[in-house]
Order: structure tokens, then C-alpha cells, then sequence
């Protein structure tokens, strides 16, 4: 099969497959069943599908989440008289394409290889045949760098779709979007410059499998046992930039309505709000493979479970195709799980205001990033 | 003279370190909403904390005695409906959701009775002024039935004969005596 086919294919399966269908079941999943079950609630389950009377169905809400999606799409559009037309109508693929492109650089597996896969006692696999990126849509040494250069893209979507709504609260929400992305792209940052430095690499796919190494043979060298500080700031930062409770403060009801998603109706709303799900997903994906192993299985290598040094021979052999599988659910559960929990964030904590949040991102991350890299520092370069 | 003005100073509760950091009440926080929401997940229905209550599946028991439910009217030994078409309610109905067009009755003790007695319910509010109102016991609203959505306007239209069926005896006299009735149970 030729390459393109091969990427075209990769972009299909990640970004229209996994992350869209996640991102867009979070509205119902996320948003409507995970908050009613942490609030004694039942969430939606009157409507049927369809017309056809079947429970199960009733009691997911599926309807809810198909007639939100027609919904969205047969609205009107409004363009408010005096908005700047082309900047309005731009401003949201501004804001949503930065969420998908990122995904380019997840590795969702390691390189398939095509030969055999021996362990070394050093935890490295070598492939003797040839390795092919299947699992990863392009692959790029600085793919860390790249992530955050695209996240930090949208921004100018949430800035331009304030400015060009002619509308004070959508001028405002977008500002203060803009001011909290930009306080927090520099704790996110800083967090990860420890990380960088444990690992010694910008690769996603290269830093996942340093992550297969143990140490004192028991505790697999994940992000979150290297580096915990990091993973807190990480996380926190991350979710900040997701502009979701508990820190969406470029909306508000009360002050500022929905802040620059204001003026927005129809699909563009949706894909505003498309954007701030899959921003979530993507956050996910990152502290999965930054914090807890990626792929990674524990004991798991590209021959089988090795329990202690590998000495060539698996503990217990699997199947490559099985591990393969193994590695893709792990990554996926991983994903899905760290989605999970910045909703169950978003439904505990109470929203933080403006001054706080730049209290937290100025005055508290920036310092403990700068220890946090200090501190890295000389203990990477004593050991 | 100068004012004085008495400031009661509050004891503020300092917090501790831990406290400001957040990170263990964070983390208590969703301790709560992470057991909260296992429960209502995964256990089974009955050890669930949902509080929501399904109608009509789990039925109107739960309802207090006084809750207003649809309308109907009470009837005379002889089966007869009790109105006597001296327009109270629809008089104080707010939403001017009630109808009636009074017809002679044959009994000269009774005067009047409603030949048209029609209640809106698409404009009814569900105040219950019609009952406080009637000096009859004639109308009540303690059937327990809810108000319910509907695809079709002319559903809607509570006629006579329809809230007739729902109704029963009543052998209340001037006062109120007497006007406890026991055949209906919901
Ligand atoms: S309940 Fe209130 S609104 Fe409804 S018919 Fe009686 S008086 Fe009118
Ligand atoms: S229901 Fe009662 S208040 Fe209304 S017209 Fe009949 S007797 Fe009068």
C-alpha cells in the first residue's frame, strides 16, 4: 500500500474515529450522565430513538445527544450586524483545528515491526525487520514542541472570535481567554521541562518507550513516579487550558454571558464547543503518555510479560497481534480515564476567580515549575 | 451628636498550610464525587443515592395528600353532578381557563346546572383557587393525576361528562359536614 494511503487511513481512524466520537459522546457521557450519577441525578432517559420503546437506549439518552447534533446543524446562523464576517466565520475552526491537529504526534502503539523483537536486559526492544509507524500519523523528533505550538494556535481563535463578534462581552471573554491560555502555556511549559530533561527527548513515541524501563525492577518509570510535581502542575495547567470548569472564566453568566462564544449560533457554536471537548481528550492523551506509560502495559514488552530483568526469554509469551491490542486498549483506557477525571474536576470544584486563577498560574506554578526544574536539574546531573 | 457604630469583629478560622495549598481538600472534594458517583454507577438500584422519581413507572404514592391534580366534579346520590353553575370558580380563575354555561334543572330546589362545564388545561396554572372557590364541593383536584403532555390541542379540553367519570360522591352540606368522601383512592 502506498504511504498516503496508509496516513490518510491514520487520520481517519484518530482523528474522525477516536477523538470526534469521544469528543462528541463527552457532551452526552461527560456533560449530561457523569454530573446527574455525582448528583444523585438520572440524567436524560425519557426520549426514545427512533420511536422504538427499547430501555436500554431510553436509558443512555442517545436521542438527546442525535437531536443535539441535528439541533446544531439546522439552527440559523446569525452573524451580528457589525461583526467583521470573514473573522467571525474563521474563528472557530481557529479554535477547533488546533485540537485535532495535535494528534498527529500521538503514538497510539510503538512502531510495528515487521521481524522479531528481542528485550534487552537494558528493558530496549530491537526489531530485527523493518519498524513501521502504523500507529502514529506522522512521526516527528520535536513532536512535543510541535503539540504545544499548535495548542497554543487557538488562542487566536478565542481573541479573534471576541474581537470580531462587535459585542463588549464577547470582547472580554475573549481577552480573558487569551490572557489565561497565554499565563498558563508558560506553567505547562516549565512543568514539562523536567520531564524533558528525565527522559532526554521531544519524541512522544521515544519518551513512551523510556517509560518501559523499571526501576529496581518493580516500578515502571512512568512520568508520574520521575516526576509527581510535574504531573500535578501538568494536569492542573492542562485543564486550565482546556477553558473548562473549574477554570472557565472566559465565560460567565452572570458577568460576561458566554464570554466570546457570545455571538455564535448554530454549528459554529458546536464546533466552539466541539473544540473545548476534543482540547480535553487531547490533554488526556497527554498526561497518559507524558505521566502513566502511553502504551505501555507494565511487565509488558514486545515478546511477552518479562517479570524482572528481561534475560531474552519471555516470562510469559504473547502473541504480537495480542500485544498490539494490549498496547492500543492501554493507551485508549489511559485517555478515557484522565477525560474522566478532569470531569470529575470540572463537577467538584467550584470555579475559581479571575484574580485566583492568575494567582495560581503566576505566583504559584511559575515558581514551583522553576524548582521543580532546578531540582531536576541537579538531581539528573548528580546521578 | 456623634454617630457610633458597633463593629462585632469575627473570629476567622485561620487555615493551615495544607489547607492553602489545596491540593488535600482538592483531593477530598473528589473523594466525595468519585464515591458518589460509584454508587450511583454501579451498585444496584436500590443501594443507589438517586433521589429522582420516575413517573409515571414508580406511580403517585409519593405525592402529598394536597397535591393538585387533575380536575374533577362530584357527584349527588342520584349521580348527578353537583355544580350548580353559580360561575365562583370561573369567576376567580386567574387564567379564565374555565367554561360553563348553565342549563335549568328540572329539580326547582336545585335552580341551575352546568349544561357546558369546560376546563382548559393547556391555560390552567393548577393554583387550585377553583376549589377554595366553589361553595358546592363540587369541583376538587385531588385525583393525584398528573397534568400530562400531549400531541394533540383538542385532548386537552376537559368537558363535563369526562371529569364527571373521574368524580365522586359527595355528601357534603353547608359548612363543609360530611364532605370527606372515601371512594376514590389513588
Ligand atoms: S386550578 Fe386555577 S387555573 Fe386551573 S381551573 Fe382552577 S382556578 Fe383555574
Ligand atoms: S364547580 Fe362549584 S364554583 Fe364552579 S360553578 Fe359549579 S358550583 Fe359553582
Amino acid at each position: 500500500m502506498p504511504e498516503w494511503i496508509i496516513t490518510i487511513v491514520k487520520i481517519l481512524v484518530i482523528v474522525f474515529g477516536f477523538v470526534m466520537g469521544v469528543a462528541s459522546l463527552l457532551t452526552l457521557v461527560g456533560d449530561r450522565k457523569q454530573s446527574a450519577k455525582i448528583q444523585n441525578r438520572i440524567g436524560p432517559n425519557r426520549a426514545t430513538l427512533f420511536g422504538l420503546d427499547i430501555q436500554f437506549f431510553k436509558n443512555l439518552g442517545i436521542s438527546h445527544f442525535i437531536a443535539d447534533g441535528i439541533k446544531m446543524v439546522l439552527k440559523e446562523n446569525t452573524i451580528p450586524n457589525g461583526a467583521n464576517k470573514f473573522l467571525h466565520g474563521l474563528a472557530p475552526s481557529l479554535v477547533f483545528l488546533p485540537g485535532l491537529f495535535g494528534w498527529a504526534v500521538i503514538p497510539f502503539m510503538d512502531t510495528y515491526c515487521t521481524g522479531d523483537i528481542t528485550v534487552l536486559a537494558n528493558y530496549q526492544e530491537v526489531c530485527s525487520g523493518e519498524e513501521k509507524r502504523y500507529f502514529q500519523i506522522m512521526h516527528m523528533e520535536v513532536g512535543l514542541l510541535y503539540a504545544f505550538a499548535i495548542t497554543a494556535i487557538s488562542v487566536y481563535g478565542a481573541a479573534i472570535a471576541g474581537w470580531a463578534s462587535n459585542n463588549k462581552y464577547s470582547l472580554i471573554g475573549g481577552l480573558r481567554s487569551s490572557a489565561q491560555m497565554i499565563s498558563y502555556e508558560v506553567a505547562i511549559g516549565l512543568s514539562l521541562a523536567g520531564v524533558i530533561l528525565v527522559y532526554g527527548t521531544l519524541d512522544l513515541n521515544e519518551m513512551v518507550r523510556m517509560q518501559g524501563h523499571q526501576m529496581w525492577g518493580i516500578v515502571p518509570m512512568w512520568g508520574v513516579f520521575v516526576q509527581p510535581v510535574a504531573f500535578f502542575m501538568f494536569f492542573l495547567a492542562g485543564m486550565a487550558e482546556t477553558k473548562r470548569a473549574p477554570f472557565d472564566v472566559p465565560e460567565g453568566e452572570s458577568e460576561i454571558v458566554a464570554g466570546y462564544i457570545t455571538e455564535y449560533s448554530s454549528m459554529k457554536f458546536g464546533v466552539m464547543q466541539l473544540g473545548e471537548y476534543a482540547a480535553t481528550v487531547f490533554i488526556g492523551s497527554l498526561v497518559a503518555i507524558m505521566f502513566f506509560g502511553g502504551w505501555q502495559v507494565p511487565f509488558l514488552y514486545g515478546d511477552g510479560f518479562h517479570f524482572g530483568t528481561p534475560t531474552g526469554t519471555p516470562d510469559v509469551a504473547v502473541p504480537y497481534a495480542l500485544i498490539v491490542l494490549l498496547r492500543i486498549g492501554s493507551m485508549v483506557i489511559k485517555t478515557l480515564f484522565f477525560v474522566w477525571l478532569q470531569f470529575m474536576m470540572r463537577w467538584t470544584l467550584p470555579r475559581f476567580r479571575y484574580d485566583q486563577i492568575m494567582t495560581l498560574g503566576w505566583k504559584i506554578l511559575l515558581p514551583l515549575g522553576l524548582a521543580n526544574l532546578v531540582i531536576t536539574a541537579l538531581l539528573s546531573a548528580i546521578f | 451628636m456623634a454617630r457610633t457604630i458597633n463593629v462585632v469583629p469575627q473570629e476567622r478560622v485561620p487555615k493551615t498550610f495544607w489547607e492553602k495549598s489545596y491540593v488535600p481538600e482538592i483531593m477530598r472534594g473528589l473523594a466525595v464525587t468519585i464515591r458518589q458517583f460509584g454508587r450511583n454507577t454501579f451498585s444496584r438500584k436500590e443501594n443507589r443515592d438517586t433521589f429522582t422519581i420516575e413517573y409515571p413507572e414508580s406511580g403517585t404514592s409519593h405525592y402529598p395528600e394536597r397535591y393538585r391534580g387533575r380536575h374533577r366534579l362530584m357527584l349527588r346520590e342520584d349521580g348527578q353532578v353537583r355544580c350548580v353553575a353559580c360561575m365562583c370558580c370561573s369567576t376567580i380563575c386567574p387564567a379564565n381557563c374555565i367554561h360553563i354555561e348553565a342549563g335549568e334543572h328540572d329539580d326547582p330546589t336545585v335552580e341551575k346546572y352546568p349544561a357546558v362545564f369546560v376546563i382548559d388545561e393547556l391555560r390552567c396554572i393548577v393554583c387550585g383557587l377553583c376549589v377554595e372557590a366553589c361553595p358546592c364541593d363540587a369541583i376538587r383536584m385531588d385525583t393525584g393525576v398528573h397534568m400530562q403532555p400531549r400531541f394533540d390541542r383538542t385532548t386537552a379540553f376537559h368537558a363535563r361528562d369526562e371529569m364527571m367519570s373521574r368524580g365522586g360522591l359527595s355528601l357534603a352540606t353547608k359548612g363543609g359536614r360530611d364532605a370527606v368522601n372515601e371512594d376514590y383512592t389513588w
